[in-house]
């Protein structure tokens, strides 16, 4: 089973049918990206610890393994 | 010759009391541990019978060089998923159980965490308000001191230890390049302070091979401590990765690393001699490389990048998968997709690291924090920033960064609750998790090898499993069937 379904897949599949975008949808895209990073940075913006500057230097770790 | 691959992962997770920053680290770790086994888990403590931690695979032991630190009065708990629960120094820890492939290890790797969340939800409520435990599944303070995630592989005694060491060391220094979580500042002495980083870990090795785990760790760590039947096993400890949140990341450091010491035992390495002239330079010339087209040197005097390296592995493996399966991986669909995503993630880092944000834990890391310097206008000295690389570990799921990050899954969300409680089927670990289940009264202590009764007679009882795929569910579900006590079941077993 095993040695018949992986020898379909001998080649490595780097040959994907190309995708021809016109530049609107492309524009589209790279917007809808940044709106997602924006969103996501908002939410971290939120969350991150406050006092950075003392956070970093409480965090100390000592033995182990 | 090729063994079955019994998988287990151990990481000490970094820890801190929030708003306390004097507290001490050991008996955080022990509160959060007693928390946990108090208000989760059932208590069965450790046996430390079979604990040896100094013995050297190339064959002498090593007195006085690593003392074995019996630390019976610090939290130690068996769970009833087989795992093993426990402060290591000044980290708690999490041991998964025996597991019978790299996906069931990636779903009991995830159980691990989601049980570290609910140990920091419970020492929450023992603890005075306004105090809180926190755990970060990191490898590093970012301030030269490093903790561990190690990997066991459960391997052939009779392949010689030299040729595994030389075979694989190519492997564990090249993989870096999809199992390196990602780190702010380098931490070599002289380094480049505001530099992005591969990995977490690469910075604290200063060895080919060796004995030791916390001084001049070695990339191929040779202790001797099999806690199985060492007449037919090894038990590699691979001791240089990093602690993965990507699943993606965990499923290829194991499946991978896995996949490979099957070759090697199988001695089916025979093209070009993949060995590095100088592994611990080229350990760190990886992790510090982002461009990812450093030539590594080979003993043979050619040079070859860590992705190149991974695909010379990768033809080797695929050949190897089409002549004669991947049983050895468990189900066939696990060896297929260990391969697949090997070749697709390979491609990638060639083509486009940015397009693993949502696979990798340092393509993810860097994504977030270029874009977060973008928009504050700072750089990578800047101390929001060394939040960032911290919090992107915390396992508080409503601080957690990681966990904003939308990244992709392997396995289901009721499978690792199903982890949390239940052990694997396929190993011993079922034996012990569903004597637990069933008799945890009548248990006194457990360890990887065995569990120890107390039946109401004179002398405790010992019962051994040196072989770490008995004791599987298709092996003792007829012992348990009907079973009313560990004393019946210790007859029944002949014990």
């Amino acid at each position: 089973m095993v040695e018949r379904e992986l020898k379909k897949r001998t080649t490595p599949q780097k040959e994907e049918p190309e995708v021809v975008e016109d530049a609107p949808a492309t524009a589209a895209r790279g917007e809808k990206l940044k709106a997602e990073i924006d969103d996501m940075l908002d939410e971290i913006d939120e969350v991150l610890e406050e006092n950075a500057e003392e956070f970093v230097r409480n965090y100390v770790q000592k033995g182990g393994e | 010759m090729a063994i079955a691959k019994i998988l287990g992962a151990e990481t000490e997770y970094g820890i801190q009391v929030a708003g306390n920053p004097e507290a001490n680290p050991t008996v955080a770790s022990s509160v959060l541990v007693n928390a946990y086994a108090a208000e989760v888990a059932r208590r069965v403590s450790w046996d430390f019978e079979d604990e040896s931690p100094g013995r050297d695979a190339r064959g002498f032991t090593v007195d006085g060089a690593m003392p074995p630190e019996v630390e019976t009065h610090l939290a130690n708990t068996v769970l009833t998923n087989g795992a093993r629960l426990y402060v290591d120094h000044a980290h708690p820890e999490y041991s998964t159980p025996e597991c019978a492939s790299p996906l069931e290890l990636l779903t009991h790797d995830r159980a691990g965490e989601l049980v570290l969340v609910r140990a920091m939800a419970a020492a929450r409520r023992a603890l005075a308000p306004g105090e809180e435990i926190v755990v970060y599944k990191n490898n590093s303070d970012g301030k030269g001191n490093s903790y561990g995630a190690h990997e066991n592989y459960l391997v052939d005694r009779e392949v010689p230890f030299g040729r595994l060491a030389r075979e694989v060391t190519a492997h564990l220094v090249t993989r870096q390049v999809y199992t390196g979580s990602g780190k702010v500042g380098c931490e070599l002495e002289g380094g480049p302070r505001a530099a992005f980083e591969i990995t977490q870990r690469a910075d604290f090795f200063e060895e080919a091979i060796g004995l030791e785990t916390t001084l001049k760790r070695p990339i191929v760590n040779t202790r001797d401590e099999p806690h199985c039947d060492a007449t037919k096993y090894r038990r590699l400890h691979v001791i240089c990765g990093d602690a993965n949140l990507a699943e993606v990341a965990t499923f290829l450091k194991v499946g991978v690393t896995a996949l490979v010491l099957l070759l090697v035992e199988d001695g089916a390495l025979t093209g070009r001699e993949l060995v590095l002239a100088h592994p611990v330079a080229a350990m760190r010339a990886v992790s510090h490389d982002l461009s990812l087209a450093e030539p590594l040197e080979l003993v043979s005097g050619e040079t070859i990048t860590a992705i190149g390296l991974q695909w010379e592995l990768y033809d080797v493996a695929r050949k190897y998968a089409e002549e004669r399966g991947l049983a050895e991986l468990g189900p066939e669909a696990v060896g297929r997709q260990v391969l697949e995503r090997w070749e697709a993630v390979l491609a990638g880092l060639e083509s486009d690291p940015a397009s693993l944000r949502h696979q990798l834990d340092w393509v993810a890391k860097r994504e977030l924090v270029d874009a977060y310097c973008a928009r504050h206008d700072c750089g990578l000295d800047d101390h929001r920033v060394a939040v960032l690389d911290l919090q992107y570990h915390d396992m508080r799921p409503a601080r957690s960064l990681f966990a904003r990050l939308d990244m992709d899954t392997l396995v289901e969300a009721g499978a690792v609750e199903q982890a949390t409680t239940n052990a694997p089927r396929d190993t011993r670990a079922y034996f012990r998790g569903e004597c637990l289940k069933r008799f945890p009264s009548a248990i006194v202590s457990a360890n990887w090898d065995s569990i120890v009764f107390d039946v109401g007679e004179d002398a405790l009882r010992r019962v051994p499993m040196m072989e770490p795929s008995r004791g599987s569910a298709s092996h003792v579900d007829t012992l348990f069937d009907g079973c009313g006590s560990a004393a019946e079941l210790l007859r029944r077993l002949g014990a």
